[in-house]
């Protein structure tokens, strides 16, 4: 490894300079003047909470937004960055979280897509590209053949099959969005020295990550974003709780305002060896075993790694997906398994993890998003009665703050603070008693998120209860009045007041998990 | 950008021409084209003629309506015309070969319709076929059945049934009446039945609409029946103009059903589209077909001029929708 020079201060000369640019969308204001200067050879890492205006960022890099105001400058020049392929031209490439990989081409096809080496004719030079691509497959030190299909590849592999693209461009400016999210220590140690030869090579790096332990072990300087602003800039070395201190702007204690009642009441929901196994019968264990109760009045968080299984046993409660062996009680009868319709009337109610892929009409009005989950108490003699759903919608979108210009407004021109309080609203008006709630605040804005949360406390101040999903473990810590910890599709311990800390979960979720140490899968490990 | 169409009056005609059909999508194209025609054509705004129109009209119209269901909810449904078809030749045969008293015969044509959507529909939700792949199929089948039940011959349509094809009062024709109707059940089952509303969140998020408590198969399985059962009505209706029903009647009418939605504003991803769209769409198509047969436009033309209005339609609609944004 040539690229082993933390110590030495990054001082090449200036790549990128991001000077004062402001952004708004409807409702929000994503980006509000933030500056970032970006040098050769150095790792900048981009620090902020969800929604603090990182994405809008690193998009408006990429091509995908333009500045209301501000200006980009590259090189010294200021520079328009209309679409991709002005920022491929401009020497910027970006990876992001969601991979831009086509699944059915091969590894080279993927590398060069659109550009790929031509013969004399005019034909696709197979041979040069799979040359080509084998060169910077062993530069990333990804052991795939270039004829590989890409659909077969792990996700750390798709990851370095990206860089391998981006490499391929002759990025000097390499956005790296939150790229060990999803990555094993292992795995994050291969990409950290990656990264290293690439800096050794005078490139330029953008790194988000949700880890700060990350960041003294590859960054050279942060920039924090906070509420769309750029707060600070500082070196890497920075202590973390001076971190998290720019990052949050305020006490943490207060992001957490959960009052939980003095006494919970009755049980609400009841789960007894709940199990599910994949494919038809005999796959491997998706999750077992599971039992728990939720009683009215409390709020009992479920915290793991990515796929511990988490998601899965909620889909399971609340009817979407099928379970194997065990029983579902709400208020002590037993519901039918694999029917939504049937959860729904004994008072469930889901807010799913991918809000635009599962709990939104995102091109229809917030009417009728609002008033989806109701339409059969609202259909009399055989029609809706629309004007009830309008009054409800209403009264509901008011109560619950959403920031619109009006009901007729379509979902995806709403913030994501703004879009989630109308799938929390939509089960409000179906009048569910226990809601689910998987990751919650997801992409979601600081301020919104406290909303979110005194929602949370109003509900179960109501008698209401809530069964909460979340990887951000100072959430689950914060707002659950007991915490379960989930490994490897089983409930591995519950932890309650005192002894639930972040240690505690990471403990079990880690421990149980078989030595996978995949620490690095649970986002928010860091904050606090 | 509202503002500035408000300040049309300093403009040019042309420009606010094109802004008013900009602003209105479908019903502004209909205008457009009803004043090229009337210009172009002194015989156009005569009103035997726009009641032809709307004659011409309301077998494309009536189909549309019922792909109107599919296409909101995201699906297509490609057998219509086979089915109106399929429809009518067994209403003609059950009255005329058989004897069964007409009414009897007629149920039997809807419920023909009906069963053979919900077949397809069937095949969509629970067999998981694309919707393209499994109306292709029952286009086949329809058009299969019907030519085997009249051995590919027409079939006299009962006397009684083809005043449906008659005018009233010697001047309003019965089968404008009927798309009237037919357009008016399209309009209240999209804005106010469960099943149009669930059409609406089916074709705009299939996940969310299950994950919110719809039903989706049963809703698809209603869809597709409603798309059948508006396909018999527009097959008896089309049978009861000709006197008699044609095996080989309706063929390619569901591509100017589909057609018709799309332009009457409705996305073929879903989610969106609307009935008086759909009759806009329609009527369209019709005054085009119309207007150039009185302007002795050859029948191999119509069918180019036919595709580019399809096409500009589409497009000026998708602008609209842009600049809306």
């Amino acid at each position: 490894m040539t690229g082993v020079n933390d110590d030495v201060p990054a001082g090449g000369r200036e790549l990128l300079r991001v000077e004062g640019v402001t952004k708004s969308f409807p409702g929000v204001r994503a980006l509000d003047g933030v500056d970032l200067a970006l040098r050769a050879g150095e790792v900048h890492v981009l620090l902020g909470e969800n929604g603090a205006g990182k994405s809008t960022l690193i998009k408006m890099l990429a091509g995908a937004h333009r500045p209301d105001e501000g200006r980009l400058v590259v090189d010294g020049a200021e520079v328009t960055v209309r679409s991709a392929q002005d920022a491929e031209r401009l020497g910027i490439a970006t990876i992001h979280q969601e991979f831009n990989l086509v699944p059915g081409l091969t590894v080279a096809e993927n590398i060069f897509l659109g550009r790929q080496p031509r013969t004399a004719l005019g034909l696709v030079d197979r041979r040069a590209m799979r040359a080509r691509a084998a060169e910077l497959l062993a530069r990333v030190r990804l052991g795939v053949s270039p004829a590989a299909p890409v659909a077969g590849l792990g996700i750390a592999q798709l990851q370095m099959v990206e860089i391998a693209k981006a490499l391929s461009l002759d990025a000097r400016v390499l956005i790296m969005d939150e790229p060990t999210a999803v990555l094993t220590s292992e795995e994050v140690a291969t990409l950290f020295g990656i990264v290293r030869e690439l800096r050794a090579d005078g490139v330029g790096v953008i790194f988000i990550t949700h880890h700060l332990e990350e960041i003294a072990a590859l960054g050279d300087r942060v920039t924090v974003l906070r509420d769309g602003r750029s707060v600070a800039e500082v070196p890497a070395t920075t202590p973390e709780d001076d971190l998290i201190r720019l990052m949050v702007g305020r006490d943490i204690a207060e992001q957490y305002p959960r009052r939980a009642p003095e006494e919970p009441g009755a049980p609400l929901l009841r789960v007894r060896g709940l199990g599910r196994r994949s494919g038809r019968g005999g796959g491997r264990p998706v999750f077992a075993d599971i039992g728990f109760e939720v009683r009215a009045g409390e709020v009992v968080g479920l915290a793991g790694l990515v796929g511990a299984g988490r998601t899965e046993v909620a889909r399971a409660l609340f009817g979407v997906d099928r379970y194997d062996t065990g029983t579902v009680e709400v208020d002590g009868r037993e519901l039918a398994p694999g029917d939504v319709r049937a959860a729904m009337r004994a008072g469930l109610g889901l807010v799913p993890e991918d809000r635009k892929s599962q709990g939104l009409l995102l091109d229809a009005p917030l009417r009728d998003n609002l008033t989806l989950a109701r339409l059969d108490q609202d259909t009399r003699g055989g029609l809706v009665d629309r004007r009830a759903q309008r009054r409800a919608a209403a009264e509901v979108a008011g109560r619950l703050k959403v920031r619109m210009s009006g009901l007729e407004q379509p979902a995806r021109t709403l913030s994501g603070g703004n879009q989630q309080k109308i799938v929390i609203g939509k089960w409000l008006l179906a009048g569910a008693r226990l809601l689910i709630l998987d990751e919650p605040t997801r992409g979601v804005d600081v301020g919104a998120k406290v909303e979110i949360y005194q929602l949370v406390n109003e509900l179960t101040a109501a008698g209401c209860a809530v069964l909460m999903i979340s990887s951000d473990l100072p959430e689950v810590l914060g707002m659950s009045d007991r915490v379960l910890v989930m490994a490897q599709g089983r409930l591995v311990g519950e932890l309650a007041g005192e002894e639930a800390t972040q240690d505690a979960v990471m403990e079990l979720a880690v421990r149980s998990a078989g030595g996978v140490e995949n620490e690095s899968a649970m986002e928010g490990s860091d904050v606090g | 950008m509202s503002a500035e169409v408000l300040r049309a009056p300093g403009s040019t005609p042309g420009q606010w021409f094109v802004r008013a059909v900009l602003r209105n999508g479908p019903l502004g194209g209909l205008i457009a084209l009803v004043v090229v025609m009337a210009v172009l054509s002194r015989d156009f705004l005569n009103g035997q003629n726009l009641l032809n129109v709307g004659v011409q009209a309301s077998v494309t119209a009536i189909l549309a309506f019922g792909v109107t269901f599919v296409i909101v909810s995201a699906g297509i449904d490609l057998s219509v015309g086979s089915v109106a078809a399929l429809s009518a030749t067994v209403v003609a045969w059950a009255a005329t070969k058989e004897g069964l008293p007409v009414w009897v015969a007629v149920l039997l044509g809807l419920a023909v319709g009906a069963v053979a959507g919900l077949l397809s529909g069937a095949l969509v939700a629970y067999g998981r076929l694309p919707a393209f792949i499994a109306t292709l199929a029952m286009l086949s089948v329809g058009r299969g059945l019907a030519l085997v039940i009249s051995g590919g011959s027409p079939i006299a349509f009962p006397s009684s049934v083809s005043r449906l094809g008659d005018t009233l009062g010697g001047w309003l024709p019965v089968p404008v009446l009927v798309m009237i109707a037919a357009g008016l059940v399209a309009a209240l089952v999209l804005a106010r039945t469960y099943t149009g509303r669930a059409m609406f969140a089916i074709g705009g998020n299939e996940e969310a609409a299950r994950l919110s408590g719809i039903d989706v198969k049963k809703r698809k399985l209603v869809v597709y029946a409603l798309s059948g059962l508006f396909a018999a009505v527009a097959g008896i209706v089309l049978a009861a103009r000709l006197t008699s029903a044609q095996p080989q009647a309706a063929v390619g009418y569901e591509l100017d059903a589909i057609a018709a939605v799309v332009i009457g504003g409705a996305s073929l991803s879903g989610g969106s589209g609307k009935a008086s769209g759909t009759l806009i769409g329609a009527l369209i198509l019709a005054v085009l077909r119309n207007g150039l047969n009185l302007l002795s436009v050859s029948a191999f033309w119509q069918q180019v001029a036919t595709g580019l209005v399809i096409a500009l339609a589409v497009l000026l609609d998708t602008l609209r929708r842009r600049s809306a944004r």
